[in-house]
């Protein structure tokens, strides 16, 4: 068997740190941009789509990301279809995020005083004006900081996918674990490199939020 | 031809009448005032012809479209009635101009330069030219408030709904507004007031409305009714706001 | 789609998938329990404790923070015993769980303590109540009722991620239902079960907990 140095170890720990960082960015960017539309069909005020959004937000927040991760990955390929870790593990945190950033966001949307949408209304603004030109550019300030705060938890969510099979960063441990038995060392590594990764993120969510009550 | 008829609405939230069957007929350039004490239906009233708020039974026509049905163009109604609130609700993150640039741009799909300059002449209508480019944060109550006027006239509409316009500012503003909705009187527009300043209903108004538990108790020319109320509920109030 | 879902052939296995629902439940309840009572020590030592110890408490914290609950677990359980510390599957799992709430409402409710006046702590002593009593009675009485809410969707997000104590063997609903579904292979089926047993398990937590908040805060 090959000897591990600590180096070795670690330079494989940061190689395989790219994939939670590039899967942690996936998730976060489609998350959001699924989130947003959910975001105006949650808001709408038409029976039918608010009644969709609400089960669909009930699901990923009220079932364990580790089982939406195994639905994915068992019930695409019932469709037929080849699925790989990469598939499922994307489409999982993807939907998982969105459900998750739609309701943070509407509760910035539900702090907009309602006197704003009755003033857009009034000047004959559509639903969806209203959002693009009034609603959202207000709520997006108060958003910043949850939303960051919230991508600490994308981050860790990816660790999750190491379990079907993705070679992330934990996956990643947990093999190096097997190859090196040092599992002190190298566990303490990942979760030093995750710390470094969340960390400054979770600290920049908080610094922005006390800005944000300063300025109120 | 009345431009806004109002027959027999009635509303309700919940199990609580708040319209009791209101009939009202407001012709081109009228100014009308509606007063009443607290609760009595004015704002809900007012926010009926709009389409804010939704009503049960009767019928709503503004300027030829039917409030409230199912397949109301509220679109359409909103781009020809005008609606100023007691709070100003400016949006915050645009300038003077650009919250009196919004609906034209947007909805009426004007240019900006075309917009622009229909805010400055709206903006300098009310007396605020030099504030264009500030932000609602910098502006005194009264300014806010004339800003959410040129707003409403940006989009040239035929009816003005105002809903205590002058309820929020400090006594010593209330004047530079109230002289701005008098200049628009004297233009032609039609106003639908909101009021409890009784003077300028009087001096103002082409029309008193007193609404008494959801319903219009007395109405009439402003001078007349006022000089000589017919209900005991109008002299008592008349006599308490003085 | 051609293929047919088949519910029936988990019907075999219904005691595996029941006794790993209780264990979740257990686990869930006990780690809920033992976790917020070390967030409770947790707060008060960084708010009322000695400075040495408030870093110590906010090193934990943001060290659990900010890494994943699996790592957490991985590190307790394989890591620990190269120190000589050697835990069963099921001890790892309740110590993992308690760890990670543990810091979690730590941070919840010092949020709730610092939101607590001034000038009510200095009003409980100058009526000649003891420091314990002041913490007890008036900061962390209004603090709890303050932060309840937060507390409670944070136990339902830890219920959630306690499915990951399968990845060491604990034998919880998730270990059951992979436990199922290389038997039957029909891992579709059994997993879709088992989400759909967490989603009742987490609607029914939140409104036992909401109930619970009424009974507990009913005095206003
Ligand atoms: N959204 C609402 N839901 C329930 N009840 C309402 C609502 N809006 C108004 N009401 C009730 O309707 C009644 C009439 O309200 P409205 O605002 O029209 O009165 P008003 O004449 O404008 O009074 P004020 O002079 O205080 O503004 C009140 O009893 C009020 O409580
Ligand atoms: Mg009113």
């Amino acid at each position: 068997m090959l000897q591990f140095s600590f180096w070795d170890i670690l330079s494989n720990l940061l190689i395989a740190t790219q994939w939670t960082i590039v899967l942690s960015l996936i998730a976060f960017v489609c998350g959001g941009i699924v989130g947003l539309a959910l975001l105006f069909m949650r808001t709408s005020r038409i029976p039918a789509l608010e009644w969709f959004t609400k089960v669909y937000i009930e699901f990923f927040q009220g079932t364990p990301l580790l089982m939406q991760l195994f639905l994915f990955f068992f019930g695409i390929a019932l469709f037929g279809f080849e699925v790989s870790p990469w598939t499922a593990a994307t489409l999982a945190l993807t939907f998982w995020t969105s459900a998750f950033l739609t309701e943070v966001w509407r509760g910035c949307v539900e702090s907009i005083p309602k006197g704003q949408w009755e003033a857009s209304s009034s000047l004959a603004l559509s639903y969806i004006e209203q959002m693009r030109y009034v609603i959202l550019p207000q709520a997006s300030r108060i958003a910043v900081a949850p939303t960051v705060g919230f991508s600490v938890q994308v981050i860790k969510g990816t660790a999750l996918a190491s379990i079907i099979g993705f070679v992330e960063l934990t996956k990643a441990g947990t093999m190096l674990n097997n190859a090196t038995f040092r599992p002190f060392l190298v566990y303490s590594l990942v979760a030093l490199i995750y710390f470094c990764l969340c960390f400054p993120l979770s600290w920049w969510a908080k610094k922005i939020e006390g800005r944000l009550n300063v300025a109120r | 031809m009345s431009l806004v008829s109002i027959r027999d609405v009635r509303k309700s939230f919940g199990a609580n009448e708040v319209l009791k069957g209101v009939s009202l007929d407001i012709a081109k350039g009228d100014v009308v005032a509606i007063i009443g004490r607290s609760g009595s239906g004015k704002s809900t009233l007012l926010r009926c012809i709009n389409g804010l708020e939704t009503y049960q039974s009767g019928s709503i026509i503004a300027d030829g479209i039917e409030v409230g049905g199912a397949s109301t163009n509220l679109r359409e109604l909103r781009r020809h009635v005008g609606m100023v609130f007691q709070q100003f609700n400016l949006f915050p993150h645009l300038t003077a101009a650009e919250n009196v640039m919004l609906a034209p741009t947007v909805v009426n799909k004007v240019s900006k330069a075309e917009a622009r300059a229909t805010a400055a002449e709206v903006l300098a209508k009310v007396g605020l030219s030099e504030k264009m480019d500030a932000y609602p944060s910098e502006l005194s109550g009264g300014q806010q408030q004339r800003v959410a006027i040129a707003r409403s006239l940006a989009m040239r509409p035929k009816v003005l709904l105002c809903d205590e316009i002058t309820s929020a500012l400090d006594p010593e503003l209330v004047n530079e507004v109230l002289r701005v909705v008098e200049q628009l009187a004297r233009e032609g527009m039609t106003l639908i007031l909101v009021t409890h300043e009784m003077r300028f209903a009087r001096d103002v108004g082409t029309k008193l409305v007193f609404m008494h538990h959801g319903k219009v108790h007395e109405e009439g020319v402003p001078k007349e009714v006022f000089a000589a109320p017919r209900t005991p509920e109008l002299q008592q109030f008349v006599g308490q706001v003085g | 789609m051609s293929y047919k879902l088949q519910f029936a052939e988990l019907l075999p296995y219904w005691n595996v998938l029941l006794q790993g629902l209780i264990f979740t439940i257990v686990l869930t309840v006990v780690s809920t329990v033992a976790g917020i009572a070390v967030g409770t020590a947790g707060a008060s030592a960084r708010t009322f404790g000695p400075v040495w110890l408030g870093r110590i408490v906010a090193v934990y914290v943001e060290l659990i923070r900010n890494t994943p609950f699996i790592v957490q677990l991985f590190f307790i359980f394989f890591g620990l015993p190269a120190l000589g510390l050697k835990l069963s599957e099921t001890t790892a799992a309740f110590l993992a769980m308690v760890i990670n709430l543990g810091a979690y409402s730590t941070e919840i409710i010092r949020a709730g303590i610092e939101a607590v006046p001034k000038g009510h702590i200095e009003a409980g002593l100058s009526l000649a109540m003891t420091k314990w009593e002041v913490l007890r009675r008036i900061v962390l009485n209004q603090a709890f009722r303050k932060i309840y809410p937060a507390l409670s969707s944070q136990i339902i997000i830890v219920m959630l991620g306690s499915a990951v104590v399968s990845q060491i063997s604990a034998e919880d609903l998730t270990y059951a239902a992979n436990f199922v579904a290389s038997r039957n292979f029909r891992n579709f089926e059994v997993y879709l079960l088992a989400a759909l047993a967490y989603l009742v398990l987490a609607m029914l937590t939140r409104s036992l907990l909401r109930a619970l908040g009424r009974v507990i805060f009913k005095a206003r």
